[in-house]
Order: structure tokens, then sequence, then C-alpha cells
């Protein structure tokens, strides 16, 4: 039954994510404009309600890691002139590109109608989209979201994205588009987008449960990318999470695992709360590390850096342009650094984890930078040891799976050990 | 008696180590790690077998005999042991000349084998009666260099040359390294105490040979311990291990400081010798021992020469760049610069250290007592520094350094194995 | 004083790593307090008006061992947090009651954070500038930002200045602006009597000082170099670009003017040089600066471009506003703003026709001899290729 469930959801999202691509490569003939934007502060609702498409490149640049494409298209863009210190995802952005722009579904990716450069908890999208608009003869829209450098949304700021959407973003979509800005369009977007939300934070908090049904990193960059990408507010969207919540909830109360890469993980030992992106080329080989140790995550960051939703942000389809300040505020590389600690900390009291690990990936200084005193606070305030490695996103250069491994085990074995010690 | 194993299979050594019931060490034994893993950890611990029965030999004459004794019948038996290998090695030439030389000079090049080993051979007898300086145990380091000086005084330019005779070597000391051979105590005692003829030993042999030493447990560990002929369970992190080794030690270890080829790592414990936290060194090599090493071949110098001249220096220089790549161009433009070798060497000692301050940093500081361990603690550039730098920033700490430190982490291998026997 | 003796007081601040500048004029001033601000660009008129002295903070360079920062960053990250960490771990900071942590990348953003939780009594604030220049939201936006700066500025400060006060920064501020115009026009006219050297270390030192001493001193500068003309030589004219965070090892400098290049224009200290224009001294004063940053027309790597023609022209039109025979882009190892923008605007100057070499520097780089042998080919092929 939970096997035939598991497939439902797994079959829906392959066929969504199999008929937007396919949509995107009809988009030149079918006349369907095409906006590129971010995975944080990415605005599909209001994409959407221009009749738009979204394209993600952050997304493409981690499928093309996980198809291990990513090598050589970050060599192309280093050839290029690009630096090796820079983020690999804009490389193999650029790298596909100029390899003929086929996009994860083996179809060639259509031109950017607008870029939406909604700069939202990076510094590199505004780099990325200037060197994409060097290539492409196409308006692009800066969206600047602040950053909550104070640790909260200042109602100024607030204000100040209210207006750039109202006087910069809609106009540019309009323009684009040839329509005129629909707020109930916009609203009905917004309210399925909520309902998806409820049913993606029932499953995030499955996690809270020992033993916890799906692990809250690995697993759940799964059950995230409909919503981070392109299926916000989207029935699509609605129909997948609540076919995975079906599914996660009836796991829960027959007791048991995280399907994994081998199958179902039964005998959860260790419980843990990770922070930062997973490596993308070596995927499953680093999850697989996990999962031989009978090692869960109960929950992680990375997974809300398309929205944080699981301390109660909704998408609101009453204050439609509002609401949608709230969202691009609140995701996760937007959030200051004591805030980002204070999650981590909630989470491994909350998702009663006994151990964390920030995996520390050299792409992303938003990150990346200060995750060692991530590391020394939430140690301190939860007395808990952490475990710190370092990879990449796309990068294949940067996966060193003996070392991992290695520290992985020590870490693990030293979980043990204070267990023992514990109860001696 | 019952008795438990440790073994560190490191990038560089390996090192096995044999406890008693009680957790003392019976025996110790190192080797170089090669190729072929499985075989170095069996190495190790045939060496930490025969350590642990000459120390019943020891125990078994203590009235009677003089420890000299006992060093004399142990110099007999590292020599018989040798000479098994050569033989071997010999045997292995032969037949390589048989294989690959040109006809013409099979015959000269077959005697200029036979010569060398009969030579070699004769400086290892001559050596057994007349010890000279300490020199490596390891067969390849031994009997390499001989070779090679023999090779040298032999080789004939215009027949069987040098490079002729050092070509076969590089070819068959690998496969006599990566053979399993007899080389147990039980294989060559009895040569051994032949060769002294010391009638007041033969029972105290006779009483280690038939000694019952057989491990009721071992563990493995080490950058290589993925490889060990292992169930999952016998396989401890060298985090664990280190951090339980030190413990064993000096009982009073808060903080452990490994710095070794491959890695450094910083590692705290509780009172029970229990790992609470630990930091490896990232992806850079910076402030490894293999830092060190590039160092020694940009200076041409034996790595173990770095310490004693950088501790000649009464000004050191300030070096800003740990990278292992740039080292050598920094290193260069030092000496351009005229900067004195033993300077330069000073700066370069106190910028791996520093390297290694950080990753005790990050992994919780340094408290009280601190254990330094691996190679590098053996250089004594690099402990100066260390104790200079933890008095500047955590102030008075008590520095362990243990003569045995190269066996922490297969000692710490040894204590769970014997947990696992408990 | 003789220009010897100006460059010596100047390099004596450069390389005092404990500011004692700064603790002087804090003890000579003890109502007053410091105020410290990273790269790029810092409303310093805010600071100086609410009664603090301004302080540039730009890690310790070639001079500081950094023991305690490395424990903080991974070796992929540029050596300028670290060296700031280690200034301040090291209590080098500790006279400093508020710092300030402008928008140049990430990597400072979040350093930012780190210092809440490392110095909970220091006040900190992330400056997050604006990206476009667009009078409307934009301009209302930073003009929040900085009043929200200066309302807990004067907390701190305890000095809530009064609309002419910072009128009257506003004008210190824009008197320092026009003296650095001044000095870097000089400069691209007769780069044989100011080396980059000196005055890269008057302006450094004019980081630690109030700027009403920084003007006095560059006054006597520029009085002392017309007292001592130097000899031109035959050096090939430059840019340097990229250097505007993570400042270069002053030996760098030394390396490419000795190598033969007369550096006419560069990005070294770039926050001096953000806002090109007066600022109004006579309007609403905060309102003034806000509009001086949208108004501004300083293109760098620091800011989003909106122009899509910006990159591509922006090498073209600075080698020609300086008069430079080529380009040196110069940039810290591991910089996001400089090392993303490098391609465009290296495709810009080849599309251009001009010549330009690449290197990267940490602020710590102990060895120039490569970039010395790189600095004097480049002089001499720029020389050879003009002669043909």
């Amino acid at each position: 039954m939970a096997e035939a469930l598991k497939d439902r959801s797994m079959v829906l999202q392959k066929e969504m994510i199999a008929n937007h691509f396919e949509r995107l490569a009809q988009a030149p003939e079918t006349g369907e404009k095409v906006v590129y934007t971010f995975v944080p502060g990415n605005l599909t609702e209001l994409i959407r309600s221009f009749g738009a498409l979204p394209v993600l490149p952050e997304i493409n640049a981690l499928q093309s890691g996980m198809r291990k494409l990513s090598g050589e298209y970050i060599a192309e863009a280093e050839r290029a002139g690009h630096s090796e210190d820079v983020c690999t995802y804009v490389k193999c952005d650029i790298g596909m590109m100029r390899a003929g722009n086929i996009g994860p579904g083996g179809t060639k990716l259509p031109k950017p109608d607008l870029l939406l450069l909604s700069y939202t908890g990076c510094y590199t999208f505004m780099k990325w989209f200037e060197l994409l608009r060097e290539e492409y003869d196409c308006p692009t829209v800066m969206f600047h979201v602040p950053y909550q450098g104070d640790g909260k949304l200042e109602p100024e700021h607030r204000e100040y994205m209210l207006r750039q959407l109202r006087e910069q973003v809609i106009p540019a979509l309009e323009k684009v588009t040839g329509r005129k800005y629909d707020e109930e369009k916009l609203r009905h977007h917004l309210q399925l987008s909520a309902m998806a939300e409820d049913d993606l934070v029932a499953v995030l908090q499955a996690g809270k449960t020992v033993p916890s049904p799906i692990d809250g990193y690995f697993g759940t960059v799964y059950y995230v990318g409909p919503i981070f990408s392109a299926f916000r507010g989207t029935q699509e969207g609605v129909d997948y999470y609540r076919a995975l919540r079906e599914e996660v909830e009836e796991r829960s109360a027959l007791g048991l695992g995280p399907i994994t890469p081998e199958g179902p993980l039964e005998g959860e030992k260790y419980r843990l709360v990770v922070e930062g992106p997973p490596n993308w080329t070596h995927f499953r080989d680093f999850w697989k590390m996990f999962a031989d140790e009978k090692a869960v995550v109960v929950a992680s960051t990375y997974t809300k850096v398309g929205g944080t939703y699981d301390f109660g942000f909704r998408h609101d389809p009453n204050d439609p342009l509002g609401t949608m300040a709230d969202y691009c505020s609140g995701c996760y590389t937007n959030l200051n650094l004591p805030a980002r600690i204070d999650m981590i900390v909630r989470y491994i009291e909350e998702y009663k984890a006994d151990g964390f690990l920030i995996n520390s990936v050299k792409s992303c200084n938003s990150f990346s930078a200060g995750q060692l005193m991530i590391l020394r606070e939430v140690e301190k305030r939860t007395g808990i040891p952490g475990a710190f490695i370092e990879s990449d996103l796309v990068d294949p250069r940067y996966f060193s799976a003996a070392n991992i491994k290695n520290r992985l085990e020590s870490y693990f074995q030293m979980i043990d050990a204070r267990r023992a010690g514990r109860t001696a | 008696m019952s008795c438990v194993v440790g073994i560190d299979l490191g990038s560089t050594t390996t090192k096995a180590v044999i406890l008693d019931g009680n957790g003392d060490v019976l025996g110790r034994g190192i080797t170089n790690s090669r190729s072929n893993y499985d075989l170095a950890a069996a190495v190790a611990k045939t060496e930490a077998f025969i350590n642990a029965r000459f120390g019943l030999i020891e125990q078994r004459v203590e009235a009677t005999e003089t420890a000299e004794a006992v060093a004399i019948l142990r110099r007999a038996f590292v020599m018989e042991q040798l000479l098994h290998q050569l033989r071997r090695l010999e045997v292995l030439l032969l037949e390589e000349v048989d294989k690959s030389a040109p006809p013409q000079l099979a015959r000269p090049f077959r005697e200029a084998i036979e010569e060398i080993c009969r030579r070699i051979t004769a400086e290892e007898e001559a050596r057994f009666r007349q010890p000279a300086l300490l020199r490596s145990d390891f067969f390849r380091d031994a009997v390499g260099s001989a070779f090679m000086r023999i090779a040298e005084q032999i080789g004939d330019p215009t027949g069987v040359s040098f490079d002729r005779l050092i070509g076969v070597y590089d070819k068959c000391i690998i496969r006599v390294e990566n053979e399993p051979m007899d080389l147990d105590f039980r294989d060559h005692i009895g040569d051994a105490l032949a060769r002294v003829s010391n009638p007041r030993l033969a029972d105290a042999v006779e009483y280690a040979v038939a000694y019952d030493l057989t491990p009721a447990a071992t563990v493995g560990t080490g950058y290589g311990r993925a490889r060990l002929p292992f169930p999952k369970e016998q396989i401890r992190s060298e985090i664990l291990c280190h951090g339980l080794g030190a413990h064993a030690m000096f009982p009073g270890t808060r903080t452990v400081l490994d710095i070794g080829g491959q890695d450094t790592k910083a590692i705290q414990v509780d009172g029970a010798g229990i790992v609470t936290g630990f930091q490896m060194n990232d992806r850079c090599a910076a402030g490894c021992g293999r830092y060190l090493g590039y160092i020694a071949d940009e200076m041409s110098l034996g790595l173990h020469e770095l310490g004693p001249l950088a501790e000649l220096s009464k000004r050191s220089v300030k070096i800003n760049s740990t990278c292992t790549v740039f080292a050598g161009a920094e290193l260069r433009e030092r000496l351009s610069l005229g900067e004195k070798r033993e300077d330069i060497l000073a700066g370069l000692h106190r910028a791996i250290v520093i390297r290694a301050m950080s990753l005790l940093a990050r992994s919780g500081g340094v408290d009280d007592e601190f254990t330094f361990t691996g190679g590098v603690a053996k250089n004594p550039a690099a402990v100066r520094a260390i104790r200079e730098l933890i008095q500047e920033n955590y102030g008075e700490r008590t520095l362990n350094i243990s003569p045995e430190s190269i066996y922490t982490g297969a000692l710490g291998a040894a204590l769970f194995a014997n947990r696992m026997v408990a | 004083m003789t220009r010897a003796e100006l460059v010596e007081w100047a390099r004596d601040i450069y390389d005092d790593l404990d500011f004692t500048v700064v603790r002087q004029w804090l003890a000579e001033h003890p109502t007053r307090k410091a105020a410290g601000y990273l790269p790029v660009y810092a409303p310093r008129e805010l600071l100086h008006a609410t009664g603090f002295l301004p302080v540039g903070v730009h890690g310790g360079g070639d001079r500081l061992e950094i023991i305690r920062g490395d424990a903080f960053y991974q070796s992929y990250i540029c050596h300028l947090p670290r060296s700031v960490i280690e200034l301040a771990q090291s209590g080098r900071l500790d006279m400093l009651s508020a710092v300030l942590f402008p928008s140049t990348c990430d990597v400072i953003r979040n350093l930012s954070g780190m210092w809440k939780l490392l110095y909970p009594d220091v006040y900190v604030r992330y400056i997050d500038v604006p990206q476009v220049p667009d009078p409307g939201a934009a301009a209302e936006f930073w003009a929040g930002e900085l009043n929200h700066l200066l309302d807990d500025l004067a907390g701190v400060s305890g000095h809530r200045p009064t609309d002419d006060e910072l009128r009257h920064s506003i004008a210190v501020y824009n008197e320092t602006r026009e003296m650095i115009r001044t000095l870097y026009a000089l400069r691209r006219e007769r780069p044989w009597d100011v080396p980059t050297e000196e005055l890269y270390l008057l302006l450094r030192a004019g980081e630690s000082i109030p700027p009403e001493t920084f003007l006095a001193r560059a006054r006597q500068y520029l009085a002392a170099v017309e007292a001592d003309p130097k000899r031109p030589r035959d050096n090939s004219r430059v840019v340097i670009v990229g250097a505007f965070c993570e400042q270069p090892p002053l030996g760098l400098i030394k390396s490419i003017e000795r190598a033969g290049c007369y550096i006419v224009d560069d990005d070294f200290l770039l926050g001096n040089r953000f806002l090109t224009h007066d600022v109004p001294a006579d309007a609403n004063p905060v309102r003034a600066l806000a509009d001086a940053f949208i108004r501004n027309d300083m293109a760098s790597s620091v800011l989003y471009e909106i122009d899509p023609m910006g990159k591509r022209n922006l090498m073209k039109n600075r080698v020609a506003a300086a008069s430079a025979d080529g380009i040196i882009f110069a940039t810290p190892s591991f910089c996001d703003p400089a090392l993303l923008d490098q391609p465009m605007l290296r495709a810009g100057a080849e599309t251009a026709g001009i010549p330009c070499i690449a290197f990267k520097y940490a602020e710590n780089t102990g060895q120039f001899q490569q970039f010395r042998e790189q600095a004097g080919t480049f002089a001499d092929s720029i020389k050879l290729w003009g002669a043909a």
C-alpha cells in the first residue's frame, strides 16, 4: 500500500516536471513567455498570473550536477575566463548555455523574455544575471529584497519591496507578456500556494516523529522540488503535496522509516540536523554514507532556501503583494547569522536530534561564510558536538568521498561513544 | 594468555599494539604501509607478536640473565629475518635476470647479483658482531641502501651497469614487500638462538615459543582502515582511537593534536578518553606533515633534518603562505633575498603550527592537559612553536609527548578491542 | 613637512595594527567614540556628524599573523574577514563602539552577524545599499536606511546632530572627495610626481584619522610634491582593476610600479570615491546624501549594473579617462564581486583592443616575483605594441 502511494507522488512529480520542460521547449512556437528567476525569493505566483513560465537556473545547474554533466560545463566556463574561485552554479549554467542550453528534460531551453533578478539572500545572483544579460538580448528587472540584518523584516523594507513590485516588477511583466496585472488571478495562485504549503509543512514536520518517516535533507530535496521551482501556486503542486502528505502520514502511522535509494531505511540509529546545501555531483553516494550508518536527517536548513514555512508563514491571498514580500524576506539565506543559529538550535530540540552536521560548500559564500561560527554557537547552546565537512554544489573536483566518509564515520562513532559513556 | 590487538593502518606506516587482559602493552610493531594493505597489517601484527614474545623471554630470564643477552638474541633474530628476506630477494632477482637480461649479459649479471647479495650478507653478519648506529629496520631501507652502494662499486658502465642493477632491484623489492613471508617468531628464533650460542636462553625461548598468545579480538583503525579485512564492528575511526590512546598514555589528557602525513586532527576528550568533539583539516594540505615533506624536498634535506636546523634560528622569518603549492616559490624568493635557511625554516614550522592552532580553536580550544601526537610531534621546532603558541593563546598548559606517540592510534584500537572482550 | 616626512608619517599609521592614532584621538576626546566600517561604501558623514571618529577596517595585510581568524573561515573564503577577525579577537579593535558592514558581498554581510554574536556590546549594522539608480523607491529606501542608521548612531554616541551639523559633515566630506579627486587627477597627469605607493599610504592614513586632519596633510603633500618634482620615465600607463575590497599588500603596488608601470587609475579604497559629485550641503541633509548615492555615476563591480552595455563599456571608458595603455586585473583570491565581473570587463576591454593581464593576490601575499615579472613583461609589451 505504502509502496504504491510512494510511487504516486514520484510519478506525479516526474510527470509535472516533464510537462513543464516540454512546455518550455514548445514556448518559441506557442508564444508562451519565459521568465528566468532564482529559487530564493521567486515570484512564481506573479509570473504565473501573467501566464508566463518560470525557469530556475539553479535547478538546471543542480540537475546538470546530478546527471554528471556539470564538470564539463564548468570546464567550458573556466576556459572562457571564469575564475576557479567562484560559484559553480553560475559556471555550470554558462557552460550549459554555451553547450546548446539543453535543459534537464533533454530538450532545449527557451531564451528568456525577461530576467527577473530577485536579489534575495545571495549577492552572486546579481552577477549571474549580469552575465546572462550579456548573452541574451532581453530586459532585466531587479527586485531588491533587503537582508534581515537585524533579524527581522523591517516595515520600511516591506514597503520598499511593495513599491518595487508595483513600480518595477509588475510593469516589466506587463510589458513582456502584453497582459495587464490581474490581482484576482494572483490571489487564485496564492490560494493554491497556501494549500500546498500546508501539506508541505505536514511532511516536513513528520521528521519530529521517532523514527522519522522522512529524510529531512536528501529525501526532502525531492519533496521541495516542485514548490521551490515552477509549481508553487499551481493545481499540480496542490495535488502533488496532497499525495505526498498522505504517503508520509501513512508511513508515520506504520512506524516506517524513510525511503532511500537503497530501499526503505529501518532501524533509525542517528537523528541529525543538517545545515548547508548538498553536493549534487555525488548526491547518491553522499546519501548512502548516511543511510549505511542508519543516520536519518530529521530537519535541514537547505530545504528552506526557497521559503520558510514551518514557523507559520503561508502565502496570503488577501494581501497579494505584501505576502510575496514577506515570503521573499523569510527565505533562509536572507536571514542573518543569529537567526540561522536559532533555527538550527530549534530544529535540534524540536526534532529530537542527537547530532548536527554542516556541509560547507565552496561555491556559496552566502551559506558558508560564518558556518564555523554557527558550528561553535550551536555546540555551545545545545552541548552537542557538530560535524563539519566540505564539498561543493556541482564541481565534481570538490567531492572527496574518502575524506567525507572518514569524517562521517568518526562522527557517528563519537555519538556512539558518547551514548555508551552516558549510560555507563 | 588472552590478548587483544589494535592495528593502525596509516598512510606512511602501519602500527600494531598487543595488550594483555589488564590493558598493559605486551608488544608493538611497525612497518611501512605499502600497496598491499592486508600485508602491511599482517607484518605489523607479526612484529608486535615477536616483540611480545621477546618480552616474555625477558621476564623469564630476568633472574638469571642480563638484558644485554636478550638484546643480542633479538639482534640475531632481526638479522635472521633480514637474511631470510634477502635470500628470497636474490631468488627473485636471478629469475628476473634470466627473464629480461640480454643473453650476452646473463652470466655477468647473475654473478653481479650473487656478489651483491653475498656482500650484503657479510655486512649484516659483521654488523651483528659489531653493532653500528641505529638504522631503519624496514627491509626496504636496510637492504636498499646497501644494494645501491655495492651496485655503484661493482656496476660496469659498459656491461652490467648500475642502472641495470637498480632496475631489477626496483622491480623485485616491491614483490618481496608484497608477498607473504615466514617472518614469525617461530620461524627464526631457532636460528637466532643457534647463532648466539647461549644455552642459558634456551629454556626461556622454549617458554616463549610455547606460550599461547591467541588474540581474543582485533580492532583496526587509521587512514586505510576501510581496506582492512575486518567486519565493520571491528573498525574504529582514527579520531576515537587517537583520543582513547592519548588518554591511556596520559590520563589527564583533554585535548589531543595529531599532525600526520596526510591530515591533522584536533580532538577533545573527556575524563574517560571519550571524544567529545573533533576537527580535521579541510581540503587544503597546508598544516600537514606533507607540507614539511615538500619543504624538505625543495631544500634537498631529509625530513628529520628540518626541525633541528630550524632550531638554530635566532630570528624567525614570517611566512605568509602555508599553501603547499606556493611554499616552494616563497621559499626560493626568501632564499634569493638572502634570508638564512634556518630562519625560513623556523618561520615555516610556525606557519604550519598556526594552521593546527586554528583547527584546535575550531574543535573547542586547548584544555589542560594537551597531548601532541603524530610524526610531526617528533620535530623539535614544531614542538617549540606549538608550546609558544599555546602559551600565548591559552596560557599555561601541560604538554605531553610520548616517545611511543606513533602508536597512539593502534593503542586506542587495542583498548577498544579490549572492551569487546570485557 | 617634506614629501619623505609625510610619507613616513602615513606609513607609520598604515603599519600600526594597534591603531594608536585612533586610541590617541579617543584619549584626547574622552566623551567621543570611534566607529569602524568595512569596505566598500559607508556613509561616513553620519558617523562624523554623530561625533564618531570613522575608522576604515581593512584587515592587517601582510603585517598580521593569522592565529585565531582561520578558526572562523574555510580555506576557500577570501583573506580579509579572517584578518579582520584576527584584529578583533586580539583586542586591536576594542576601541570601536560601532561597526558598519556594507553590502559589498555575502562574506562581509555574514560577518555582520558574526560580530553581533562575538561582540554583543558593539553596535553593528549591515548597510544594505540600493542597487538600482531609481530616484523613487530606491532613494526613499536609502533615505530610510540612512535615517535609521542616524538614529541608532546618535543613540550610541549620545549626540543627535542638528541639520546644520549634518550639512557641515557633508561639506567636510565633499572637501575630502574633492581633495582625493585632485590627487588622482595629479597622478593621472604626472604619475612620476605622485607615486601610487605614496598616494595609497596617504589615503590609508586617512582611514584612521579625522577627515579634517587628512585634508591638512593632503594639502601639505600637494605642496611637497610641487616642491619636489621628479623626472618622468618611459613607463606604461595602467589601470588597476578589482582591488576595491581586500586591499593589496603594499609590496604588490610597489612591484607593479617598479616593473615599469605608472598606475594612473585604480580601485584602491574605492569607498573614498564612491560618490563622484558633491552632495548638496544646503538641502535636507539625509535626503541629499540618499539622492547623491542614487544619482551617482560611479560604475564598479560593487553595485548592480543597470545598463546592459555598462560592463562592456566600463573598461574602455576608464582607460580613456585615464589615458591609459592597458589594464591589470589585480583581484583578491575568492573575491566574488571582482572575479564574477572580470570576464565581462575583460571581454569589453579586449573588444576595445585594450591590452590586459590578470592575477590574483591576497592581502598577505608574501612573494611578488611573479607579479613583478608579469607586470614588467606587460609594460614592455605595451611599449613594443605601441611603437609598432
